[in-house]
């Protein structure tokens, strides 16, 4: 009786055990795999490459920021990443944001300043959509964070613009994108041409260049806190690796006599 | 000393003083000084104490995250965001309390998974055991409103799943639905519910988690042997031995815990919540936090919404039940060894639940998870009170302290000398 009982169980569980087996093997192939980009943030000591993410500051201001916002943003925040508070003040300067009422009760328009947020392109979603063929640019600010695969995923959609394989005919002023799910998305590709973006420092405005430059920079966007973080989680991993070889020998010594 | 006055032996005169009048330090002296503990604890034992540290740490984050959060559609995502940006350590608050939730279910996991194996649901600790079910449904109210509260797309779609759950009832159930939600729709009022709710329930965890406890110190800690200490030999008083012990589990936990924080802070979450809230635009799967898959799985099992939805209730209820449904006499799993392999089969059917309830509802994840939520049953509905008549157990140990002080020669002088004392 034991006997039988026991094998039973063996294969009810072996049974469970190949049961799940194809299901690993199976694995999600509706995405294409993202490419390797190997950005210098990424691992347990990664650090923003600060010249990096001037340059993509530059590529979001002079390409992305015609259409998409980065409105959890202040003009400020971008001190952060090396510029001056002369060069925010510059950049700040460049929009007119409106404020007020005033002592008439009026309200009115003046230069952006540095604690202004970031001035979102469209005053809202149906003007946004109104421009663009009905599709909306999302915000920028979190995008890394709200994207599978993140940066890379960035990267990869900027650099993913092909023609549409045969046999695949698009919807009116749609494009074509190996990594954008469903491959049909309504942003044409941004960056086209080399030098399309002007560097400030001696690195070449390649297309993939500048895809990893702006990739970097919304990364930093969307976890500006990324290097404190990561900083702070070494210190405390050494402090408790240091603290747990301390209880342990407590607790060896305590109870040497137990066992 | 006065009638009626507690006598206290404690030195310091002023806590004297208090302990004669309110006797809180003979108390936790006694509830955790010199609490006799079974010998014989592996580190399974730890998270119990891991989970009360964990519940904690969570009120404490959340009561902080509450000062600078705004419990408001229009406004929510973005004082979020300003927690993440401009608070003084907002991000490590936040990270803390939403992977904390994690951490929590991670512990809790285990600690129910420890009194599966160990029987430690089994006469004499029913009602705490059925305790222990009832924080672990309260957790689960108290996590899914939490995970609405960033108002992000999964917050809002998981909210309007869930909810929606209820109008599967017979006709009460789009009253029901109504009620939950405050309107018609998923909407402020909801948000605002939850947000008052989410604040609330932990303190009624707490509440339950006293009565847990109170009850663990009337029958006492089971333990790996399953049977019950027949004197101080087999015991220890709590602290030191177990307080050290516990002290090595809370680093090794702190350390899993500061890892996700601080190096993969969003690896357990989903991408789509960091996408705003918009009820015009569907996410393509909707998916419940990882600790809810498994149900989310027997949920997506059953063809029939209504029987989908008692099923997964089901599942958390037959937890309640189940001091009764175990017909075995013998508690710990190391002397039943059918049972054990079964045991080990319905962990698997838990974790195919688990990874399941992430996929789309497709094959072969359907039957997958037809079979597995099958099993789930099977083991507690059939197996198990099968098995305590059918299965012949190994033959226990005499005492706890025979197999600890292992060799199974004669016991070392002064192991049996102390007189038994009172607890």
């Amino acid at each position: 009786m034991m006997r039988s009982l026991k094998s039973l169980a063996l294969a009810a569980g072996l049974l469970a055990g190949f049961g799940a087996a194809p299901v690993w093997a199976a694995g999600d192939h509706s995405a294409p795999k993202l490419p390797e980009v190997n950005f210098p943030f990424e691992g347990m000591f990664g650090h923003y490459d600060y010249g990096a993410l001037q340059r993509g500051f530059g590529v979001y201001k002079q390409v992305c920021s015609n259409c998409h916002g980065l409105r959890l943003l202040s003009y400020r925040d971008l001190r952060q990443v090396g510029f001056s508070a002369a060069q925010v003040a510059a950049v700040a300067s460049t929009v007119q944001v409106q404020d007020g009422p005033n002592d008439d009760g009026q309200m009115y328009e003046r230069a952006g300043r540095a604690s202004d947020r970031f001035k979102s392109p469209f005053a809202n979603e149906k003007a946004a959509r109104a421009a663009n063929n009905g599709a909306l640019p999302p915000d920028l600010s979190v995008i890394s964070k709200a994207r599978e695969g993140g940066a890379s995923y960035i990267y990869a959609l900027l650099t993913g613009y092909v023609d549409p394989p045969a046999g695949v005919t698009l919807m009116p002023g749609m494009n074509y994108n190996t990594y954008y799910p469903g491959h049909q998305i309504g942003m044409a590709a941004p960056l086209t041409s080399d030098g399309q973006v002007e560097y400030a420092d001696r690195t070449k405005p390649t297309v993939d260049q500048m895809a990893r430059d702006v990739a970097s920079f919304l990364a930093w966007a969307a976890e500006p806190e990324m290097e404190e973080r990561k900083s702070m989680g070494v210190k405390i991993l050494i402090f408790l690796a240091v603290l747990g070889g301390l209880a342990y020998s407590v607790k060896r010594k305590i109870w040497a006599h137990v066992h | 000393m006065a009638s009626g006055l507690h006598k206290s032996d404690i030195a310091n005169p002023v806590l004297n003083w208090i302990d004669q009048r309110l006797p809180v330090f003979t108390m936790m002296q006694k509830e955790y000084g010199t609490f006799p503990t079974p010998r014989n604890f592996n580190y399974f034992w730890n998270f119990g104490a891991l989970a009360m540290i964990n519940l904690l740490i969570m009120i404490a984050t959340g009561i902080f995250l509450s000062m600078h959060y705004t419990a408001n559609t229009a406004l929510a995502f973005d004082s979020v965001e300003r927690i993440m940006r401009d608070v003084n350590f907002g991000w490590l608050l936040r990270y803390v309390h939403a992977n904390g939730a994690s951490m929590f279910f991670i512990v809790v996991y285990i600690h129910i998974w420890r009194g599966l194996y160990y029987g430690s649901y089994k006469k004499p600790r029913e009602l705490l055991w059925m305790l222990g079910v009832t924080i672990f449904l309260l957790m689960m109210a108290t996590a899914f409103m939490g995970y609405v509260l960033p108002w992000g797309q999964m917050s809002f779609w998981g909210a309007t799943v869930i909810t929606n759950l209820f109008s599967a009832f017979p006709i009460v159930g789009e009253y029901i639905v109504t009620w939950l939600w405050g309107g018609f729709s998923v909407d402020n009022a909801t948000l605002n519910r939850f947000f008052s709710l989410h604040y609330l329930l932990p303190f009624v965890i707490f509440g339950v988690v006293f009565l847990h406890v109170a009850a663990l110190h009337i029958t006492g800690s089971n333990n790996p042997l399953g049977i019950e200490p027949k004197g101080p030999q087999d015991t220890l008083p709590f602290h030191p031995y177990y307080t050290a012990k516990d002290s090595v589990g809370m680093v090794v936990y702190f350390a899993v815990f500061a890892a996700l924080v601080f190096f993969f802070p969003n690896m357990l979450g989903h991408p789509d919540n960091y996408i705003p809230a918009n009820p015009l635009v569907t996410p393509a799967h909707i998916v419940p936090e990882w600790y809810f898959l498994p149900f989310y799985a027997i949920l997506r099992a059953v063809p029939d919404k209504l029987g989908g939805v008692l099923l997964m209730f089901g599942s958390i209820a037959v937890l309640f039940v189940l001091p009764w449904l175990d017909t075995s006499p013998v508690r710990s799993m190391r002397f039943r060894p059918v049972a054990r392999i079964f045991l080990f089969t319905w962990l698997a059917s838990f974790f195919v639940l688990l990874y399941c309830g992430g996929k789309p509802a497709e094959e072969p994840y359907v039957t997958l998870s037809r079979v597995a939520a099958a099993y789930y049953f099977l083991y507690f509905l059939v197996i198990l009170p099968l098995l305590g008549r059918l299965e012949r157990p190994l033959p226990l140990p005499e005492s706890i302290a025979r197999p600890v002080l292992r060799g199974g020669g004669p016991l070392p002088a002064g192991a049996f000398a102390k007189p038994m004392e009172k607890a």
